[in-house]
């Protein structure tokens, strides 16, 4: 069983529709740890020595955000800032983070397509997710490919909610395929790579 | 009575019409009073006053011009004055005394003459030095310090003098003056010997009992002061306070009086001693009036003592002996000046400030006279050539204004003076409220000064090492001793709203540089802080209240950023409104009275229920919507259709 921690940040929930169907079927799993971060954080004063303490006591990092304009919202850049510290996540002592999974699980509003040197977006999705990747890359962390719900706006956010729910149980008991997970450019709810087993 | 009331009016008169006149001038204040004086003395000659026990009544102003003096200067400050108070203020009295004799002798005075003509010009006038440093701001500069080092040592030195003088009695004299040698000098001169504690008691016995009286000085100033001035500040009546403060200072000028000791070293003693305490603030503004009035009174009958027959008949030789005992000490003060450091500019103030005799020569003159060690005919001399001396000192301060200064002005930039930064911030009020931001400056580094009424509670604060200070911090006087000329921010906390209105209308027109930050007690004060011109208003319980609610609105299950949203909106909503209103409100009429108040509040109100019916929500609830908000799908459909098209 894997140590997971899964942070959920979406500054406007009111308006949210894939998120928090997300959010809610991860209520339901038992073994992990779930935390909305506007919720714990409303006015931005982030307790770092908690967050750190919070990562070091798990294996698995789940960050689920909307993307807005290609990044995260704002206060998960202010988390990220605060809480990777120096000396903590990288750099001379900073070591604290090695060996853990980093995993995001992301929102676009705009269709799959859309994500291509071709597409109205210009760029593919992992170009705009490189700084997390890189973040975790200095953070000695694994970083696995990106769970992805295109055309959020408009699809319906039940299978993609249902296969999240999917994918922390699979990540919790050690049932994710790993290395397809690292070579993917992004699951959806459709194609996890999950090993041998019984589903839960 | 009335010959009271005449001569209150008529010495009244003069400083209030020569005074401004002077001022105006750019002569300095002291000077106006002098010639005050001067215009005086044919009416006081003519009403038969005695100007010169007025003028030893006068001379109080001294004491307490030390007392104050002594307020500023902490212990630790003295303490690192110790070796030019010595060094400099000794070698200025020993060298000047020591040479101003030789020329005496050397004009064929015998030589008990000459050393007590020596020690009478070594002393220069602190009422007007240190009146004139402090008028013109020049108190804590170099010169000014070296300046007062030197004058509170003469004000040591004096005593001593008074001793020895008797000692020099000339034989032909002897019989004519009774007085005692252990007569007490200073404020009370030659009409103080009625009481002493320590006549007819061997040396060894007035030694202990002097320096029992100096102990118990200190030790009252430590322990006694505190307990009494806060029992008496419960009383809360400014008066009693005040008549607290003088009869502390008359008490201790009583004492040094009664054991032989300077009264004003005894008050400069107690100032420094309370220079710590809370109710220095307070002291400072209420002795402050009565020093400068009776200070005024001494300089106007130190012009009104002229004698101007012994002058018409005497005038070169009278005015060549001031004028040759000035540069004299002058000369003297020029060269302690190179060798104790005092540079450029603060070297010639302290060399042309200190060149004058002063009121203790008067003192030592007619002691001198008494004692049989001056002949009758020299006496009145000296007297004028210290007055004229003393005249004279005006002019020479004037001079180094506009002779000396602006040569230095040119030279090479030097060093920023060494100025003792006092605190920046003042914080009226230090109550549940004030004493939060206190706290607040306090963990940030900052220096601040606490004013506040409660005695109990500033013994607390002091306790913890706070500087706070007693007294009612709407009172000008009070803002001034606390450093309202310094500050850069005024906290205003204080319980009573209309007292802090009226502070902020005090502080904004004569003190525009400082930053005002108000406290108000409701949405009306806010109206009436801005009128008085505050521009950064805090309504106290306002955000207290704002989180109140959000708490509520989480309480009742509203996600914790949303409920930080809608408060962040109420608040705007609420300074909306407030801001419209401004406008409207009247301090003259009750809002419910006030038509287009009313009107405007009522439309506003009308404005939220129509938003409110519309949405179902509250009246702020868009502002707060705002943000984070995709597209709706018909919005999306809409885009899609003219990308396609």
């Amino acid at each position: 069983m894997a140590r997971l921690l899964h942070i959920f940040a979406h500054p406007g929930r009111a308006t949210s529709r894939v998120n928090l169907s997300m959010w809610r079927a991860a209520q339901g799993i038992d073994g992990i740890d779930s935390l909305d971060l506007y919720s714990t954080y409303p006015r931005y004063a982030i307790d770092i020595e908690k967050e750190q303490q919070r990562l070091v006591d798990h294996d698995v990092l789940v960050l689920q955000f909307p993307l807005f304009w290609y990044s995260a919202p704002a206060l998960v850049k202010e988390w990220i800032d605060l809480t990777f510290e120096h000396g903590f996540a990288y750099g001379q002592g900073g070591d604290r983070l090695r060996g853990k999974q980093m995993m995001l699980a992301v929102t676009a509003g705009g269709p799959q397509d859309a994500y291509s040197h071709q597409g109205y977006q210009h760029f593919e999705l992992r170009t705009f997710l490189t700084p997390f990747e890189q973040t975790a890359r200095l953070s000695q962390m694994t970083f696995l490919a990106p769970y992805v719900q295109f055309g959020a706006l408009k699809e319906d956010p039940a299978p993609h909610a249902r296969g999240f729910a999917d994918l922390l149980r699979a990540l919790r008991d050690d049932r994710l395929d790993l290395s397809r997970a690292q070579q993917a450019q992004f699951l959806t709810h459709d194609t996890l790579p999950l090993t041998e087993g019984a589903p839960t | 009575m009335t010959d009271f009331l005449l001569l209150a009016f008529l010495f009244l008169i003069a400083g209030v019409i020569a005074v401004p006149i002077a001022s105006r001038l750019g002569l300095g204040s002291v000077l106006g009073y002098l010639i005050a004086g001067i215009l005086l003395s044919p009416v006081l000659a003519l009403l038969h006053v005695d100007v010169i026990s007025i003028q030893h009544f006068a001379e109080f102003g001294v004491v307490m011009m030390l007392f104050l003096v002594g307020l500023e200067l902490e212990p630790r400050l003295l303490w690192d004055m110790r070796a030019r108070l010595l060094g400099l203020g000794g070698l200025q009295v020993g060298v000047t005394a020591a040479l101003v004799a030789a020329a005496a002798y050397a004009f064929g005075q015998v030589w008990q003459v000459s050393v007590a003509i020596g020690l009478i010009f070594a002393l220069s006038s602190t009422a007007i030095v240190l009146q004139t440093l402090n008028e013109k701001g020049l108190m804590k500069s170099d010169g000014g310090q070296a300046s007062f080092s030197v004058l509170l040592f003469q004000d040591i030195a004096v005593i001593p003098m008074l001793a020895f003088l008797p000692l020099l009695a000339l034989p032909g004299l002897a019989g004519s003056g009774a007085a005692h040698g252990g007569d007490s000098h200073g404020a009370e001169g030659d009409h103080g010997a009625t009481l002493s504690l320590v006549d007819g008691l061997a040396g060894w016995q007035t030694a202990l009992v002097t320096l029992a009286a100096i102990a118990l000085v200190i030790a009252a100033g430590m322990y006694l002061t505190r307990p009494a001035f806060r029992f008496i500040a419960q009383a809360h009546l400014r008066e009693i306070f005040i008549a607290a403060a003088l009869t502390f200072v008359i008490g201790i000028a009583l004492l040094m009086t009664l054991v032989g000791l300077s009264p004003a070293l005894g008050t400069f003693l107690a100032g420094v001693v309370l220079a710590n305490s809370e109710y220095r603030h307070e002291l400072e503004s209420d002795i402050d009036p009565f020093r400068g009035l009776l200070l005024g009174l001494f300089f106007m009958t130190v012009g009104a003592g002229i004698d101007f027959g012994l002058l018409g008949r005497e005038t070169m030789l009278i005015l060549g002996l001031t004028v040759g005992v000035m540069a004299l000490k002058a000369g003297v003060l020029f060269a302690l000046a190179r060798i104790f450091k005092v540079r450029d500019e603060q070297g010639w103030l302290f060399g042309m400030g200190l060149a004058q005799a002063g009121e203790f020569g008067f003192v030592l003159i007619s002691f001198a006279a008494a004692s049989s060690v001056l002949p009758p005919d020299i006496a009145p001399r000296l007297t004028l050539i210290v007055t004229l001396s003393m005249m004279l000192t005006p002019l020479l301060f004037i001079a180094y204004e506009k002779l000396v200064l602006p040569r230095f002005e040119d030279a090479e930039p030097r060093e920023a003076d060494e100025i003792t930064a006092p605190s920046h911030i003042i914080i009226a009020g230090h109550g549940r409220f004030g004493s939060v931001v206190n706290r607040m400056l306090l963990s940030a580094g900052h220096e601040t000064t606490v004013l506040d009424h409660n005695a109990e509670m500033l013994e607390r604060l002091r306790a913890f090492g706070v500087r706070a200070f007693y007294g009612d911090a709407t009172r000008p006087d009070l803002l001034h001793a606390a450093g309202i000329e310094q500050a850069k921010v005024l906290v205003i906390a204080i319980d009573d709203r209309h007292r802090a209105t009226e502070m902020v209308r005090y502080v904004t027109e004569h003190h525009p540089h400082v930053h005002i930050t108000a406290r108000a007690m409701d949405r009306n004060h806010v109206y009436e802080l801005w009128g008085a011109g505050c521009r950064d208003i805090i309504r106290d319980t306002f955000d207290s209240a704002v989180r109140t609610g959000r708490s509520v609105y989480e309480a009742l299950g509203t996600h914790a950023f949303e409920a930080e949203r809608a408060a962040r909106a109420f608040v705007d909503e609420n300074q909306r409104t407030l801001r419209e209103l401004a406008g409207l409100y009247d301090p003259d009429i009750p809002n419910h009275k006030n038509d287009a108040y009313r009107e405007r509040a009522k439309e506003l109100l009308e404005e939220q229920a129509q938003q409110i019916r519309a949405r179902g929500r509250g009246a702020f609830h868009e502002r707060s919507e705002r943000g984070w908000t995709p597209p709706s799908p018909a919005d999306v459909k809409a885009a899609a259709d003219s990308q396609g098209s």
